[in-house]
């Protein structure tokens, strides 16, 4: 395939071969015509062909350079039409010159040089009358139907078959040829009332549309003139007045530009109206699009207001929002806000003086139904309001001013209210998508702080054959800080933590972070509990938001010894059974939750507690979202429950102490889940 | 929840009524916050109605403890129910906080050297 500029450049070439070669067999044959001694024998068949492979190369490039000119207004195809015509003119009247200035001398009179010109002329004519034709044919296939396209491809392929017609012989007008020039005249007929394009010109387009086709129509007649005059002379050979093809496209290109001309003509006093149109239907357009484009409230009002006074004819407006914040932000259009004022005061003068007579009380922001009223203002005489509802909501008026008075009737009123239901529309939208991406936001963040919580708690608990553990952590819709861990520092020495952050969402998670790299962190170094409590305060509280605090109990378990040692910071008290008496009993002692002193002072908050295990005691840590937990009657689960559950249950495994907890709770708050997040972890020693 | 701070022989007095919780103890920083601005140098925290403390309400005492301290101001809570007093004391803040049964308790404290 050849590309579109190769085709353009071989066209070209084409059609310059074709003509220089048509000129030169016509100059034989009529040399030959002229000097009967003379023979040579070239056909006229060659002729013929020539000329069509002229006409079949411009049309091709015709088409091509159209094609790729699809941006193009009309203006600008008419005017290339009218250059085309012009230059082809200009030539055509610079040899009629040259040969009136020679006129009675042999010059003038010689045979050769007379054809060489007519083909000159004869050329650029084609080459005008077939770009013209493509330019029309692509003003008439504007906003073309599947049936118009196809009645033109009729006339398209008609004229291209008819340019065999030329190697039939004829003579000009006979009924075979008649024939044929009245159905290719037929259907031009039948495309020429395609004119919609001239609709869609403006004012000043229209006129300069009607100078260019009057222009292009005197070329025509002075193109047609020359041919007819030339038709007599048999010596130039290519007579194009028996051409059935070129007098058709003649014959159509005329009619065509005619139509055109009276239309645009009679279009020309209603040319307003379809531009005021078309303006609103654009305006109506951006406003319906000015959510996607991601406009804020303020821009809607703006582009509302420029939409209804251009709509309108209004001289001046403004938007009174309902709940006005800031004065100067007001939007206005070919108004000043001072005036603004005093025409407020106006308005409300001439619906105090109505609502005398007709008791309905109204002031700008207090209608809710479009009102038109005439008011008494030296610059503007009648005002329209008409109320912006968003969802019931009534967030504002745009106010239109008029310098006449009943300036506004209603088509106007209607044409406001459309624009303004379609901003209202805009509106919501938009606060639908803000609430929508803040939604999304926020459950975006709740997601990340769920994982990170989930991933900061440890899979595995560590432990040996002296004691069996088990924890369970329920996490709430909104994330919270339960934290549990454990370290095993050697074979019979473990760390074990439980501990809760004050918060919610993602600060809870990344404190829990932080808690949870001091445990590991400080775990290791085998620290006494007090030690650790004390070194966890001065790290975490560097770290820990002004009104947040951490609480923590923090284990240390010997297995040799049989020993706890432990520290509370401020969490809830352990519970712990005593095998031997049968007893619960909750690990009360001393202590601050994390951050809430932080400096040295808070050693003096720290008390470190020991006690020795037996086999079959059971110690229960918990976070406060178990005794926080709340039955429908807004009652607290409490300690004594807790403690209950655990004493009916001590001699159970440490999974079944948390299944009795966990069916304890959900008893008690009668729902299948607990808001709040709440954790446990149970040891039982054997 | 419903606050209100009323200014009583010398002592100003922030009633709180009702739950605190994360979004309502803004709230009350507020009002504490006002309290300490306006040079208040007895400051009495009325529980008597306070049904439920949560943490971020106790962050919000505990955040103001360092201050009252070092601008010598007298703060003294009241009337706080077992359960909510026992918030306070198993985070170890009844500590570190002026916490009396009754409002006359209270005044005495305020006022003690």
């Amino acid at each position: 395939m050849l590309s579109s500029t190769g085709i353009l450049r071989f066209t070209t070439v084409a059609a310059i071969v074709c003509w220089l070669g048509l000129t030169l067999v016509d100059l034989i044959i009529g040399f030959e015509l002229r000097n009967a001694n003379v023979e040579i024998g070239v056909p006229i068949l060659l002729s013929n062909l020539l000329l069509t492979g002229y006409i079949v190369s411009l049309y091709t490039h015709y088409s091509r350079r159209l094609a790729g000119a699809d941006n193009l207004n009309f203006i600008e195809l008419l005017w290339r039409v009218f250059v085309t015509g012009l230059i082809a003119t200009i030539v055509s009247v610079f040899i009629q010159f040259f040969l009136s200035f020679f006129s009675g001398t042999r010059l003038a009179e010689h045979g050769l040089l007379l054809s060489l010109l007519y083909h000159i002329n004869i050329g650029l004519i084609l080459a005008f009358i077939i770009s013209t034709f493509l330019v029309w044919k692509k003003l008439v296939l504007y906003q073309k139907t599947k049936a118009l396209l196809r009645t033109w491809q009729v006339f398209e392929y008609a004229f291209l078959a008819s340019l065999l017609f030329q190697f039939i012989p004829h003579s000009p007008f006979d009924l075979p040829f008649s024939l044929i020039f009245a159905f290719l005249l037929a259907m031009g007929l039948v495309v020429t009332p395609n004119l919609k394009w001239v609709a869609f010109l403006n004012f000043k387009q229209k006129w300069k549309s009607i100078l260019l086709i009057l222009l292009i129509i005197l070329y025509l007649a002075y193109f047609l003139l020359y041919i007819a005059r030339s038709r007599d002379n048999e010596l130039l050979i290519s007579d194009l007045s028996n051409h059935v093809s070129v007098l058709a496209i003649f014959s159509f290109i005329i009619l065509y530009a005619i139509s055109s001309l009276l239309v645009t003509l009679f279009n020309l006093p209603t040319t307003s109206v379809f531009e005021q149109k078309l303006e609103e239907v654009v305006s109506f357009q951006r406003l319906s699009q000015s959510n996607q484009t991601g406009r804020n409230q303020d821009e809607i009002y703006d582009l509302l207001l420029e939409s209804a006074v251009s709509a309108s004819f209004a001289n001046g407006a403004w938007f009174e929002p309902n709940h006005q914040t800031d004065p100067t932000n007001l939007i206005t259009k070919n108004i000043s806000k001072q005036k603004v004022d005093q025409l407020r005061k106006a308005i409300a003068d001439s619906t105090q003086r109505k609502s005398k007579r007709s008791a309905i009380t109204t002031k700008i922001s207090g209608e809710n139904q479009t009102l038109v009223e005439n008011i008494k203002h030296p610059e503007f005489k009648s005002v329209l309001i008409y109320p912006l509802t968003v969802q019931h909501e009534k967030i504002g008026s745009m106010v239109l001013l008029k310098e006449v008075s009943d300036g506004f009737n209603n088509d106007v009123i209607n044409i406001v209210n459309t624009f303004g239901n379609q901003a209202a529309v805009s509106i919501e939208n938009y606060r639908l998508l803000q609430s929508a991406i803040e939604n999304e936001r926020y459950r975006e963040e709740l997601n990340i702080a769920k994982r990170v919580h989930e991933s900061l708690l440890p899979s595995t608990l560590e432990s040996n054959d002296s004691f069996d553990i088990t924890a369970y952590s329920k996490p709430a819709d909104e994330v919270g800080g339960d934290y549990f861990d454990t370290h095993r520092i050697s074979k019979h020495k473990f760390a074990l933590i439980i501990g809760d952050v004050s918060g919610k969402g993602t600060s809870a998670a990344f404190n829990m972070s932080q808690m949870k790299g001091v445990f590991h962190s400080l775990a290791q170094i085998d620290l006494d509990p007090g030690e650790f409590v004390i070194k966890a305060n001065d790290a975490l509280g560097r770290c820990l938001e002004r009104t947040s605090f951490i609480t923590l109990s923090y284990f240390i378990l010997d297995t040799e010894a049989g020993v706890i040692k432990f520290s509370r910071a401020g969490h809830c008290p352990a519970l712990y059974y005593h095998k031997d008496q049968s007893k619960v009993e909750f690990l009360k002692s001393k202590g601050l939750g994390l951050g809430i002193i932080r400096n040295k002072e808070y050693c003096n908050y720290v008390e470190v507690n020991q006690l020795s295990y037996k086999s079959g005691d059971v110690l229960v840590l918990y976070t406060d979202g178990v005794i926080e937990a709340k039955d429908h009657k807004n009652r607290e689960f409490g300690y004594d429950r807790l403690k209950q559950i655990v004493q009916n249950n001590s001699q159970s495994s440490v999974d079944s102490i948390q299944e009795a907890i966990i069916k304890g709770l959900r008893e008690f708050t009668q729902e299948d889940e607990i808001e709040d997040d709440f954790t446990t972890m149970i040891l039982k020693f054997r | 929840m419903h606050i209100s701070s009323v200014l009583e022989d010398g002592n100003y007095v922030i009633a709180v009524d009702g739950d605190v919780d994360a979004s309502s103890s803004i709230r009350l920083d507020e009002a504490i916050a006002q309290a300490i601005q306006e040079g208040q140098q007895h400051i009495l925290i009325d529980c008597e109605n306070l049904n439920y403390i949560s943490s971020a309400g106790l962050g919000v005492f505990m955040s103001y403890i360092e201050e009252l301290k070092t601008k010598n101001i007298r703060m003294v809570l009241f009337g706080l129910s077992e359960r909510v007093a026992n918030v306070f004391k198993v985070l170890g803040l009844d500590q570190l906080l002026n916490i009396k049964e009754t409002k006359d308790q209270a005044k005495q404290r305020a006022h003690e050297q």
